[in-house]
């Protein structure tokens, strides 16, 4: 919306400038507050995005030891795994700050390669969840039922099904998918639509790099849709590290 | 000119139904809400007059169980997302820019994209007739939900219907918290803004945060349905509880969005007609913000019956009676205001008068149930429905009522017939009391809610004729609004821009307004603005919006756009394909609808706000 | 002045009436809440009525203030601009205050019913504890075997209990979320899948006590009904004893086709006649029929088998176990029975008149 300047002919100090709710010298006049309003729009979004994923972060924990059967956090998880993906993906938040930075500096090409770097290594990361979905769903349990060793609650169930009547071995191929348990049902659906988002913010930054290459299209002045990039794919970070810490972490601590 | 790869050219002034299609005019898009709401509110009237006329006399055999399984179901999500809401969202629209002095929403593209989402919706829910609509009531408890209790697709239509209205409700509120923070006319602060742009403010932050609950539970329900998940699965550990508390987080705030916006029209009319401002302001407006924020502390209030245990049931049982007293604020500031006014009773008055007395009478049914133990016999009766019906109804639609009359010469550009409207009040007045009084009653003699038929000798025989009666009552009061308002639409008086000798800056401008709103952008400098200036106190005078349309040329509006209705249309199309998943490739329907979705927000998202063309750099 | 007194007047007759409307018409009947016949239905009511007098004392003050300012403050001239009083802190911290006060007076009461109805007495005899199942679309109760721990007594549909003793039910549900409600007894407990629900209840009077489920449960949501049957103890006690032995068989020819047929249709698949069994094992999908000759209605409270006095009518049985035989789908649409059992599936298998007949003579013997 485009408004010529005509209606705005206060002079600064006036009295008519002080009963006006003074507006934040920031880069756009013309609004309230001073802040653009697509920045605003992004924050109420991101405010909705987050009861969302608190919404599927409560159904984890609501659900959290209550499944009947199949495999569990204990089983699956590979901690050290995941951590590599987690710090690949909180890298590419500071990639993403030096893109920006770049950009705001007239660096274009600094920003193109930073902005390039955030999308690999969001991709990194996805490629990671790819491998992790289905390593769990193709987990496969062998037991020796001479000595077994120290049993997790499902191992055990595996155990004792298999090793009633003198076997060698004992195995199970049923592997976690969606369906398994409440674990399975919750953990996908959880961190797949995670998954989800962040995948949308890779075609979100690719596409702002191809744009980068019009003319005046993304400039160091014109780098709002960058900042709402930035401020999403933060976002996305945050909501990992929350994830990370009580679905993964959480999860494999005994007392939990 | 986009730049979007292949040039398509934008609507340039498109006419007739072409200005319709492409339109991001706040005040068409009002409109087309309006006019799209109350239809489905007419709907939703069929479904509850068949359900009243299956249970005016015992074991009738009008409708069949399922179809009045059906009716019900489909009843209740008509009317409280099909009918209130968006009735509540034409009014948002048409309304808030005018009253912030604003020349329209922050992001008109994106409030044309929620109409159409809207219709989208709507129209994919009200289809579901054709083949078995949802029929396991409005909030769909599990496992009467799974895909075992309920294989058709009717629960299916439900489920994404309801997920395309929410796409629609969520970018609507996100467009008008921007707006209301960002756009306000120089001068109006928070505390000057009209207490109706207020209601609605915090109605559109309720709706931002609580939506996503139950988008996430339709989703957990989706999965159970389509992929066999085990969210609400007992068999395998799940919990249907679990639905209820995720339902009913959403659930409980969804009420006081239905309610705020009314809450904010019967809070502009009662000042105007009073000639008087509204008594105690910041307390009305701090009373909305207490009630917004402690409607999240109640939900299980709707659960006292399913075995929370005693404590979770006294903890829902006192916030829930807490919750009383920012509403009793409210009715008190409200008598306040007429009281020592000198008061007309014109059409709107009297809405907002009956808003009052019957949403009164709501809140104390209302104050009944939070008292858990009796609850115990009240839940799932008929003392809900009138409880519900009171507040909804009585409250909510006789506010929005008092809305469409009050701003009819605004919108329309006409005056309706006040004798008319008078006798329509009277008539919906009578009717809402002679349907949902006896209700009561019945209720508390034992008569469950949710049955196609009752036996004979249970003595709600009498009750239920009267609550027929009663209905029949309201469909002759609404056919009179609808004729009053249909027919002076097109042929009635010429309004003048301040019929009514108003308090807002909406009166400030020509019934119906200017394309652009505003000449020049008031600058405000009190609450009442433009009531002020009209008293001629010049230390608060709002400069007069008059003069040649030459200021006219240095206004730029947003300009017409196909990609709203195209997004619309893709998510439309992606809907059905995600109900018929199996046509010739699985989930082929549903991969264009996205595609078509998907280009629709890209190329939207390239074009500029105004083609570059337009602006003439030259003043 | 002539006309504000005839306003004033006019409102009080109306308010006193409407009174008068209100409370000397609270219905009474069959499964109203208002007959209170235990201490829990009692004590809920008893709230209720606080709030109700409580709710009528606010709503006779503000309506009325609303229609007094609404006459006394009608416009006498459109030129008419009145004082812009913007408010007074005063007198909103007081209607502020004195609602909050109240409720807060009303929550004490409050509280302590909502604990009274979720702690059983302590006096509640472990006989004396049952379960109720809900299944779609019918009850199934069950009596803990006075005669062997481990063992259960299985009834449908009615549900016996000693007068003056407190209950103890343990609900739950095989299918979707049914509700336990017996209004003259108790406020409703859901029945619940998967998770135990408790509530108890007294009779003090003998009688029988009309329930219907309150949670909408599918199609025949509407059809749902029970009876609560309160006795004197000794007569409870011989009724358990009755209900844990079948019936008493038939040297009745007729009957003893019935009895064939029962097997050869199938129907011992879904019903069955026996009534003890093991403690916490899995329900029939039909109700249990040992004894439903000598149940007071038939079809989960749809049908009547029983004259004003509450003895079972032979003539009416018959009729019933007829009606329902020849088309279940007309007494209660969408019953499992007419969906998934042979007989009515499909059309080879279908029960001729005779059939039916010997059914009739035989489930009419099992009393």
């Amino acid at each position: 919306m485009i408004l010529k300047k005509k209606t705005l002919l206060i002079k600064e100090g006036s009295q008519l400038a002080q009963e006006h709710a003074a507006p934040i010298h920031g880069k756009d006049e013309g609004t309230t507050t001073g802040l653009s309003h697509r920045k605003m729009l992004m924050w109420a979004f991101l405010g909705s995005d987050c009861m969302f994923f608190g919404s599927l972060i409560a159904t984890y924990l609501v659900y959290q030891g209550k499944s009947l059967e199949g495999p569990l956090p204990i089983d699956v998880f590979d901690i050290p795994v995941t951590s590599i993906s987690t710090f690949v993906l909180l890298m590419s938040s500071m990639s993403m700050v030096l893109a920006y930075s770049a950009l705001t500096k007239n660096n274009m090409k600094g920003f193109r390669i930073w902005m390039i770097s955030t999308a690999i290594m969001g991709a990194t990361f996805i490629g990671f969840q790819v491998y992790e979905f289905s390593s769990f769903a193709n987990h496969h349990v062998e037991i020796d039922c001479v000595s077994p060793g120290e049993l997790t609650k499902y191992e055990q169930h595996i155990f004792d099904d298999g090793c009633s009547s003198g076997e060698a071995h004992a195995e199970s191929h049923e592997g976690l998918k969606p369906q398994t348990n409440l674990f399975g049902t919750t953990f996908y659906t959880l961190t797949g639509f995670h998954g989800a988002h962040v995948t949308l913010g890779i075609v979100w930054l690719l596409s702002l790099l191809l744009l980068s290459f019009k003319k005046g299209v993304i400039t160091p002045e014109k780098n709002l849709d960058v900042d709402l990039a930035a401020l999403y794919w933060h976002f996305v970070d945050v909501v990992w590290i929350v994830i990370f810490t009580v679905v993964y972490l959480f999860g494999v601590f005994p007392g939990f | 000119m986009s730049t979007f790869p292949i040039s398509i050219p934008r609507p340039v002034h498109p006419t007739g139904i072409w200005g319709w299609f492409t339109t991001v005019d706040h005040k068409r898009i009002g409109i087309l809400y309006g006019v799209t709401a109350f239809i489905m509110f007419l709907t939703g009237g069929v479904e509850a007059i068949l359900m009243r006329v299956q249970l005016a006399g015992p074991e009738l055999d009008i409708v069949s169980a399922a179809v009045f399984n059906q009716l019900f179901t489909m009843h209740g999500t008509t009317m409280i997302f099909l009918a209130v809401m968006p009735l509540s969202a034409a009014f948002f629209n048409f309304i808030i820019p005018l009253q912030i002095g604003a020349r329209d929403v922050a992001f008109p593209r994106l409030n044309a994209f929620s109409y159409w989402t809207f219709l989208a919706g709507a129209l994919m829910l009200k289809l579901s007739w054709i083949g078995g609509a949802t029929d396991a009531g409005w909030f769909g408890y599990a496992p009467l939900t799974s895909v075992a209790q309920n294989p058709g697709t009717g629960i299916d239509f439900w489920i994404i219907s309801l997920q395309i209205l929410g796409i629609a409700s969520l970018a609507a509120s996100f467009n008008f918290i921007v707006t209301v923070i960002n756009m306000r006319a120089p001068g109006m602060t928070m505390m000057r803004l009209p207490l109706f742009t207020w209601m609605s403010f915090i109605t559109a932050i309720l709706l931002v945060l609580a939506f996503p609950v139950i988008t996430v539970a339709l989703i957990e329900l989706t999965f159970d349905r389509y992929f066999m998940f085990n969210f609400f699965n007992v068999a395998n550990g799940g919990s249907v509880v679990l639905w209820q508390h995720l339902f009913w987080v959403f659930g409980h705030p969804e009420v006081y969005i239905l309610i705020l916006p009314a809450m904010g029209i019967v809070s502009e009319v009662l000042p105007v007609f009073s000639k008087k401002p509204l008594f105690g302001y910041k307390t009305v407006v701090l009373a909305g913000i207490i009630i917004a924020f402690m409607g999240w502390m109640v939900w299980s209030h709707h659960m006292f019956t399913v075995g929370l245990g005693a404590v979770a049931n006294a903890v829902f049982t006192v916030t829930t009676m807490l919750i009383a007293v920012p509403t009793g604020i409210k009715v008190f500031n409200w008598l306040g205001t007429i009281w020592g006014g000198s008061i007309r009773f014109t059409t709107p008055m009297l809405f907002s008068l009956g808003f009052i007395a019957m949403f009164l009478m709501g809140g104390i049914s209302g104050v009944m149930h939070a008292v858990s133990p009796s609850d115990a016999q009240q839940q799932d009766t008929y003392f809900i429905p009138a409880h519900l019906h009171y507040v909804l109804f009585g409250g909510a639609i006789m506010g929005i009522l008092s809305g469409i009359f009050y701003w009819f010469p605004k919108y329309s550009g006409k005056m309706y017939s006040e004798r008319q409207g008078k006798i329509s009040f009277w008539l919906i007045m009578i009717g809402q009391n002679v349907t949902f009084f006896p209700m009561h009653f019945v209720g508390l003699d034992g008569m469950p809610r949710r049955i196609y038929t009752y036996a004979d000798n249970m003595g709600w025989n009498f009750w239920n004729g009267v609550t027929t009666g009663g209905a029949f009552i309201l469909v002759l009061g609404f056919l009179l609004v609808v004729d009053n308002i249909g027919r002076h639409w097109k042929n009635g008086e010429p309004a003048p821009s301040d019929p009514w000798d108003a308090r807002t800056l909406e009166w400030s401008i020509s019934s119906p307004p200017p394309e652009y709103n505003f000449e020049e952008i008031p600058i405000v400098r009190s609450l009442d603005a433009w009531w002020e200036t009209k008293q001629g106190e010049a230390h608060k005078e709002v400069p007069a919006s008059g003069g040649s349309g030459e200021n006219g040329h240095d206004i730029h509006l947003p300009q017409p756009s196909y990609w709203p209705f195209v997004s619309a249309a893709g998510l439309f199309i992606a809907a059905y394909g995600v109900v018929f998943n199996d046509l010739l490739i699985p989930w082929g329907l549903a991969a264009i609808g996205l595609t078509i979705g998907f280009v629709g927000v890209y190329a939207w998202s390239l074009e500029p706000v105004n083609d570059p063309e337009e602006e003439d750099s030259t003043h | 002045m002539r006309l504000q007194k005839i306003s004033k007047t006019s409102f009080l007759i109306a308010t006193t009436l409407l009174t008068l409307l209100i409370t000397a018409c609270y219905p009474d009947h069959n499964q109203s809440t208002f007959g209170p016949q235990g201490p829990v239905a009692k004590s809920q009511l008893d709230l209720f009525w606080w709030i109700f007098w409580g709710g009528l004392v606010v709503f006779v003050l503000v309506e009325g203030a609303l229609v007094y300012a609404m006459i006394k403050f009608r416009v006498r001239s459109e030129s008419d601009i009145p004082a812009q009083t913007h408010g007074n802190t005063r007198l909103e911290i007081i209607w502020t205050a004195i609602p909050a006060l109240l409720l807060l007076i009303i929550m004490v009461p409050t509280i302590n019913g909502l604990f009274y109805m979720y702690e059983a007495p302590k006096t509640t005899k472990p006989e004396h504890t049952l379960e109720a199942i809900g299944h779609q679309w019918w009850f199934e109760f069950r009596y803990p075997d006075p005669t062997n721990s481990e063992k259960e007594i299985v009834t449908a549909n009615e549900v016996y209990i000693p007068v003056g003793y407190p209950v103890a039910i343990n609900l739950e549900s095989v299918d979707v979320i049914h509700s336990f409600w017996v209004p003259k007894l108790a406020g409703k407990t859901d029945m619940v899948p998967s998770e135990g629900n408790f509530m108890w209840f007294q009779a003090d009077e003998p009688g029988e006590y009309y329930g219907q489920c309150a949670e909408y449960c599918g199609t025949s949501h509407a059809n749902m009904k029970f009876k609560v049957i309160a006795v004197p103890e000794p007569d409870f006690k011989s009724w358990l004893q009755v209900q844990s032995n079948p019936a008493l068989e038939s040297s009745d020819p007729l009957v003893q086709e019935g009895a064939g047929v029962f097997k050869s249709a199938g129907c011992t698949g879904c019903h069955a006649t026996k009534t003890v069994v093991n403690k916490g094992s899995k329900g029939r999908v039909g109700p249990n029929l040992a004894h439903v000759a000598s149940r007071r209605n038939l079809a989960a409270g749809m049908l009547r088998n029983s004259d004003e006095n509450g003895s079972v009518n032979a003539a009416l049985l018959q009729k019933n176990l007829r009606t329902w035989l020849q088309d279940p789908n007309e007494v209660k649409p969408g019953n499992l029975m007419s969906s998934g059992a042979q007989v009515y599936t499909d059309p080879d298998k279908k029960l001729t008149e005779e059939q039916i007949s010997q059914l009739v003579h035989y489930l009419s013997s099992l009393k």
